[in-house]
């Protein structure tokens, strides 16, 4: 199995132990990950409030770069994933609109012509590589360890954008994840909701208020950890957790784990090489919980 | 096929009133709709059972509720298609509106905000000699979203209005669109300056999350947060370009078009101002936290592979002069 990787900007920026922690689980899943060092940011939507058609064309930029390579992108954030699905069904579903955008792309020897499926490693284990494959690796199940999943509203919405009709189970896959990593899944109402971050700037207090409400709610359920395929929640939900937590008063201290640190501990590889101690909200208790040293 | 309804009840009027569940089991067709079943409930079962419903066909926006936790038209569901593996739907009221009793809702809030955005036509200048005239092209791009029927639902999902009841919210916000796009509101250009100056002040077109809730919620494909974006580019475009939102927006294509990717630890000081002291000292907490956990976004901003071919494309596409 072979994909063109696309880490997105915070996988390497604000939340740095995540791109070194999916490619090492690539590795130990023998997912082979081709790097596109001239492939630009998808625009995370921001780009998109300004110029929808410049933003398109930047994916289109992408995806030309991939079928070139002959092979479909891998993502491993939830806001490249649904920016990308986005502007591939506005290209796809309007040929005359590929085209113009086919125009730009032309200037500097480029053409997308309509084949990408980019898809998030959370659809890649569950579609193409399968879970009972990824069973037979688990060698320290996460037996006792309760998850709350956060899924980031770009990789469940707009539906039809992200082909829920004919992949049903993108609708359930973190829930799945963690129940074949051994963990228990907590379920609550805030799983597919937002997460705040993209008006942090803009309106910081109702921002902090998603956060609350969200990590608060999976926390009084009993929830270990919350686990998320989006490096931006978990920006929000870990970095800006303390100041959430001043602002509702009340403590929530409930650790935020990336969806590969959470398939890396389950294949027995270290929280150390995992990045868990890089978060802002302690991941130590989980850690004692696991049963397992911190290195 | 026996379907079970597990409906969140409310009555206002018993002493300590609180929500609670109840099951109703009742034989419905293949072709049933929800509404079909709660009208049967309602009619047969339990005639305490409150709902809103008039036209059964997704025309008068009466009957949003939730169903298996997202809004949506009870007559526009097959019932079929909404059950669990155990045949049982579950139905709430439609959410951020206060409940009045069981499914029905107070829409007090929902109108206000409607009201709050002029919702008519406020051509500026002096009147044409004969009807005012608008093209089919431009009626026909505002055919999606003068389809609302103002049924509440994406309301009812808006994840800010959840937490801030101030926010305009989506159903309002598309019908400023369907406003500020209508060649015939505004000045002689169409260009409907009032209208965009107001709604660009805080609880307005910036306080939207993007999270696409009010996307999936709507049943007639109005599209309330893409009808945002576009106001926020029609903002942009007319120069109300001063606020939060439009400089953040400016400041990451800025970043994007210089490097090829986000420069995350500029982006703050490039939106609030770098000589804005209060804010960025407001967010010092954070920055020194992720400097000390070894999370702090590289200091020396690194170029993609060939930036100056992405630097091209914004300049072509973005140049003035091509439109």
């Amino acid at each position: 199995m072979k994909y063109a990787f696309f880490p997105g900007c915070v996988s390497r920026g604000g939340c740095p132990e995540l791109y070194p922690a999916a490619k090492l689980i690539c590795e130990r899943l023998n997912i082979e990950l081709q790097e596109m060092p001239g492939a630009s940011c998808t625009g995370a939507g921001v780009l998109q409030e300004k110029n929808e058609f410049l933003g398109d064309a930047l994916n289109a930029r992408t995806f030309a770069m991939a079928e070139a390579l002959g092979i479909q992108i891998m993502t491993i954030c939830s806001t490249c994933q649904g920016v990308m699905s986005q502007a591939n069904r506005r290209m796809k579903k309007n040929p005359e609109y590929l085209s113009k955008i086919n125009v730009e792309l032309a200037e500097e020897g480029l053409e997308y012509k309509g084949t990408a499926d980019p898809k998030h490693l959370l659809w890649i284990i569950i579609e193409d590589y399968g879970l009972d494959k990824l069973e037979t690796l688990i060698t320290k199940p996460l037996a006792g360890i309760r998850l709350a999943p956060f899924y980031g509203c770009y990789l469940v919405r707009p539906t039809e954008a992200l082909d829920f009709a004919d992949n049903p189970e993108r609708l359930t896959s973190l829930e799945r994840l963690i129940e074949t990593l051994g963990a228990t899944v907590v379920d609550f109402s805030g799983k597919t909701r937002c997460c705040g971050f993209p008006i942090l700037t803009i309106n910081e207090k109702n921002s902090m208020a998603m956060v609350g409400k969200h990590t608060a709610e999976a926390k009084d359920l009993g929830a270990d950890a919350m686990i998320t395929p989006c490096p931006l929640c978990h920006l929000n939900l870990d970095a800006f957790q303390p100041r959430a937590s001043a602002q509702a008063q009340r403590s929530i201290d409930l650790p935020i784990i990336h969806m590969p640190q959470a398939i890396g501990l389950a294949m027995g590889i270290s929280p150390k090489d995992m990045g868990l101690q890089r978060h802002i909200v302690s991941t130590k208790p989980l850690i004692t919980k696991l049963g397992v040293p911190a290195g | 096929m026996d379907v079970t309804f597990k409906i969140k009840r409310y009555d206002p009027e018993v002493e300590n009133p609180e929500s609670y569940w109840q099951d109703y089991t009742v034989t419905l067709d293949d072709s049933s709709t929800i509404l079909d079943g709660l009208i049967k409930i309602r009619e047969e079962v339990d005639g305490t059972l409150s709902l809103r419903c008039s036209c059964r066909s997704s025309i008068c926006g009466s009957c949003a509720m939730r169903i298996n936790g997202h809004a949506g038209l009870a007559c526009k569901t097959q019932a079929r298609l909404a059950t669990d593996e155990n045949n049982v739907i579950i139905l709430e009221p439609a959410g951020v509106m206060p409940v009045v009793k069981d499914l029905v809702v107070d829409f007090d809030i929902f109108w206000s905000k409607i009201m709050a955005v002029d919702p008519y036509l406020k051509p500026e200048g002096p009147e044409p000699e004969a009807e005012y005239i608008a093209s089919n092209e431009a009626m026909l791009h505002l055919s999606e979203v003068t389809a609302c029927i103002m049924c509440g639902s994406c309301v009812s999902d808006c994840t800010v209005m959840e937490v801030d009841p101030t926010f305009l919210g989506p159903a309002a916000l598309a019908k400023a669109y369907r406003f500020t796009a209508d060649p015939r509101d505004g000045d002689a250009k169409g260009l409907s300056r009032d209208r965009l100056e107001a709604l660009n002040e805080a609880s307005g077109m910036w306080d939207c999350t993007r999270c696409g809730e009010c996307v999936q919620a709507c049943p007639k494909g109005v599209a309330p947060m893409d009808r945002i974006m576009a106001l926020r580019e029609q903002a942009i475009n007319s120069g109300f370009d001063n606020t939060l939102g439009a400089r953040h927006a400016e400041a990451f294509a800025d970043s994007v078009e210089h490097s090829g990717q986000l420069d995350e630890l500029r982006l703050v000081p490039n939106t609030v101002g770098m000589t804005n002291l209060p804010v960025l000292l407001n967010m010092a907490p954070e920055a020194l936290r992720a400097f000390t956990h070894g999370k702090l976004p590289p200091i020396i901003h690194k170029k993609i592979e060939n930036a100056d071919r992405v630097k091209k494309l914004f300049r072509r596409v973005e140049d003035p002069d091509r439109k």
